[in-house]
């Protein structure tokens, strides 16, 4: 019982100061600490800060290119976010993410003579329903089979690598290319620049807002929040624990393709294995630097858009690896987690977000 | 429950052992290097697994494991260039693993942070680390030699098999057959278990639950800081980005289809291997013409299906997962 009424506080507590706060100060320490390993490298930080941040923010192109980067960060930390609503913690992003952006990219070169609207719809779609696809095997055998999502998820991300591989050299390959990688997409299907800045961000983020209606304001999204804080209370008010789990797994999923999807009609025109590395492992931390909440997690995905699009120039600039970006989202995700400077902030922010195996 | 289980063991272990037999008479060579290589996949797996044995027994999950393999391994490989000596390189490796063993139990006993997030910190600050500091074009000292042990390595097939192999797998061995024999046979193992199933008693019994669990935890990592210098210094010889791809998270699967049982654990690893060493044969042989790609996603495809059929048949420690406060019931 006095679990219950913690996790009430909690709830309250949400929108205090520290809800902000912290992540905040999270990626202020990680930049902080990431300079004292710039030193020791004989690197000069403020030059590489200096560089990483005029280049990502500092010019609309700058903005653009930053933009174009968040694209994919911001659906792959909603569908990490939609899964940790559901008490899911969705490792498989990255896999359902490439499994879209392939999707997409053939139904971006195979079809033609469709209207351009169709095309970018159907396109889309194609990458939402892979990708969903991936998500629901994971789903099937959490609610049915009881094995625990973090396993499959891991696995499933290097069956689909291996299978995207194999698709992207074999049958899906570019006719006379030595690289492997498709072919690039119809001009008709490539997602349209809204002004200087890519559309894609900006149905993201409509996503993003209509996944925090969802998820606040509407049934679903009850039944969602339920399972996930506590699914014998579900079970008890008649909530389908399985049936919820098993959706909540594949709109995760579905999400997470339609990442790859925008990355691929929107950036890249053709899909190419090594072109979305890491994105969705980058989405955990961006779900829990947004706090796990729809909304929240854009101006994560922004800044770590920013820092991926200014890692070349910061190399070129100050001579960093632009491996650094990887280890800063590390420790990003560190500091935004460990009770370190929440409980500074009297904030609870290690209420449990998942379960063991048994869970 | 217990005597069936038992004899589904042994049904496996009958069936195995018959198909090794015919094997071996229709070409005694091919078989005998295919098991031998088949060890040489499986050992890595099997430690792996240890580590999170280990863990999980004592209450926490640790799906850092692939982090821990991956920073271990690198500190390996530099640190035996740097010193010019691969048993330094091996310390080295030891005592990361116990550092990132130590961030664990920081978190998870003593912040009682969630588990599963505090593993995937392990696991995505050993890729910042190692991909920040890699360094291309390296070259080992040398390497973990291969060490026949005198008498047993004469013995037919098992002498090829098991005891031509370098210092670390024996070392493995060793602690595998340790790990089993103190988690049932020592009160030590009985401690740990019931630190894992039902904390409060063990509390009550005198036991300090958190001191059980930093130790246990700290020991799991030096075993994975064993696993990474095994599979870097004696088995592969060199280091690249996303050296360890994924053992870490497949020894997980094992660990659950051998039931948090160290034997049981191992022999999935072979099984493992073995899938992985008969497949690479056909495709020496050209039996089979299958795609690279498939042959190495096999081991995956093979985990699922291995734990759809096993997992809710199986029940992990009953306390993995939770911190543990004074006073819970």
């Amino acid at each position: 019982m006095s679990k219950l009424i913690d996790e009430v506080k909690d709830s309250r507590r949400k929108y205090d100061v520290g809800s902000w706060i912290v992540p905040i100060i999270a990626v202020l320490t990680a930049m902080l600490v990431a300079s004292v390993l710039m030193l020791i490298q004989g690197l000069d930080p403020m030059l590489a800060y200096k560089s990483l941040f005029t280049t990502a923010f500092g010019s609309s192109e700058g903005i653009a290119a930053t933009l174009g980067k968040a694209t994919p960060l911001v659906l792959s930390g909603l569908a990490v976010t939609l899964g940790l609503r559901a008490g899911l913690f969705n490792i498989g992003v990255q896999g359902q993410l490439l499994t879209g952006a392939l999707a997409s990219a053939w139904a971006g070169y195979a079809l033609s003579n469709l209207p351009p609207l169709v095309h970018i719809a159907l396109a889309l779609a194609f990458g939402f329903f892979f990708g969903a696809l991936v998500g629901a095997i994971a789903g099937y055998l959490k609610a049915f089979r009881g094995v625990h999502e973090v396993i499959t998820t891991i696995m499933l991300n290097s069956i689909v690598m291996g299978i995207v591989d194999y698709l992207a050299s074999n049958p899906f390959k570019e006719a006379d290319q030595a690289l492997t990688r498709t072919p690039q997409i119809l001009d008709s299907v490539r997602l349209p620049m809204f002004g200087n800045f890519p559309s894609g961000f900006f149905l993201a983020a409509a996503l993003a807002f209509l996944m925090w209606w969802i998820l606040g304001f509407t049934t679903t999204g009850f039944r969602f929040n339920t399972v996930g804080r506590n699914r014998f209370a579900a079970w008890y008010a008649g909530i389908s624990y399985k049936k919820t789990i098993f959706f909540a797994m594949l709109f995760s999923g579905g999400i997470a393709g339609l990442g790859g999807a925008v990355e691929t009609l929107g950036i890249t025109y053709r899909f190419e294995p090594a072109f979305n590395l890491g994105l969705g492992f980058d989405g955990i931390t961006i779900a829990l630097l947004g706090r796990v909440h729809p909304v929240g997690i854009i101006p994560g995905a922004i800044l770590i858009g920013g820092m991926r699009a200014g890692a070349a120039d910061m190399q070129f600039d100050a001579g960093v690896a632009p491996e650094l970006v990887d280890l800063l989202l590390a420790m990003i995700l560190f500091f935004v987690t460990a009770p370190l400077i929440s409980r500074f902030f009297k904030n609870s922010a290690n209420r449990s977000l998942t379960g063991g195996w048994g869970n | 429950m217990i005597t069936l289980v038992k004899r589904r063991g042994s049904y496996y272990f009958l069936a195995v052992t018959l198909a090794t037999l015919y094997l071996y008479s229709q070409s005694a060579n091919i078989t005998t290097s295919v098991f031998s290589i088949a060890v040489t996949f499986a050992m890595p797996l099997a430690l792996a697994a240890m580590v999170g044995i280990m863990c999980e027994r004592t209450g926490i999950v640790n799906i850092g494991i692939e982090g821990t393999l991956l920073l271990s391994s690198f500190v390996a490989f530099y640190v035996a260039i740097a010193a010019k000596s691969i048993l330094i390189g091996f310390v080295a490796a030891m005592a990361t693993g116990v550092a990132m063993s130590l961030l664990l139990a920081l978190m998870s006993v003593t912040w009682k942070m969630d588990q599963i997030i505090a593993g995937t910190i392990l696991n995505i600050l050993a890729t910042g680390l190692t991909s920040f500091f890699y360094i291309q074009g390296n070259m080992l000292p040398s390497m973990f030699k291969q060490k026949p042990i005198p008498g047993l390595s004469n013995l037919p097939f098992f002498g090829d098999v098991l005891f031509k192999h370098g210092l670390l797998m024996y070392l493995g061995f060793v602690v595998i057959i340790t790990l089993y024999y103190g988690l049932f046979h020592t009160p030590w193992g009985l401690r740990t278990r019931s630190v894992g199933e039902h904390p409060s008693s063990a509390d009550t019994a005198g036991v300090s639950v958190s001191r059980m669990r930093y130790v246990n935890v700290a020991v799991a990592g030096a075993i994975g800081g064993l696993c990474g210098s095994y599979l870097v210094l004696e088995l592969v010889g060199s280091w690249n980005r996303g050296f360890t791809a994924g053992k870490g998270f497949t020894a997980l699967a094992l660990m659950i289809f051998g039931r948090w049982n160290p034997m049981g654990a191992l022999a999935a690893a072979m099984f493992f291997g073995l899938a992985q060493a008969g497949a690479n044969q056909l495709m020496i042989n050209g039996t089979v013409n299958i795609p690279p790609q498939f042959v190495g996603i096999l081991p995956y495809v093979m985990t699922i299906i291995v734990l759809a059929i096993s997992a809710g048949k199986v029940r992990p420690p009953a306390a993995e997962g939770q911190p543990y406060e004074k006073g819970q019931s």
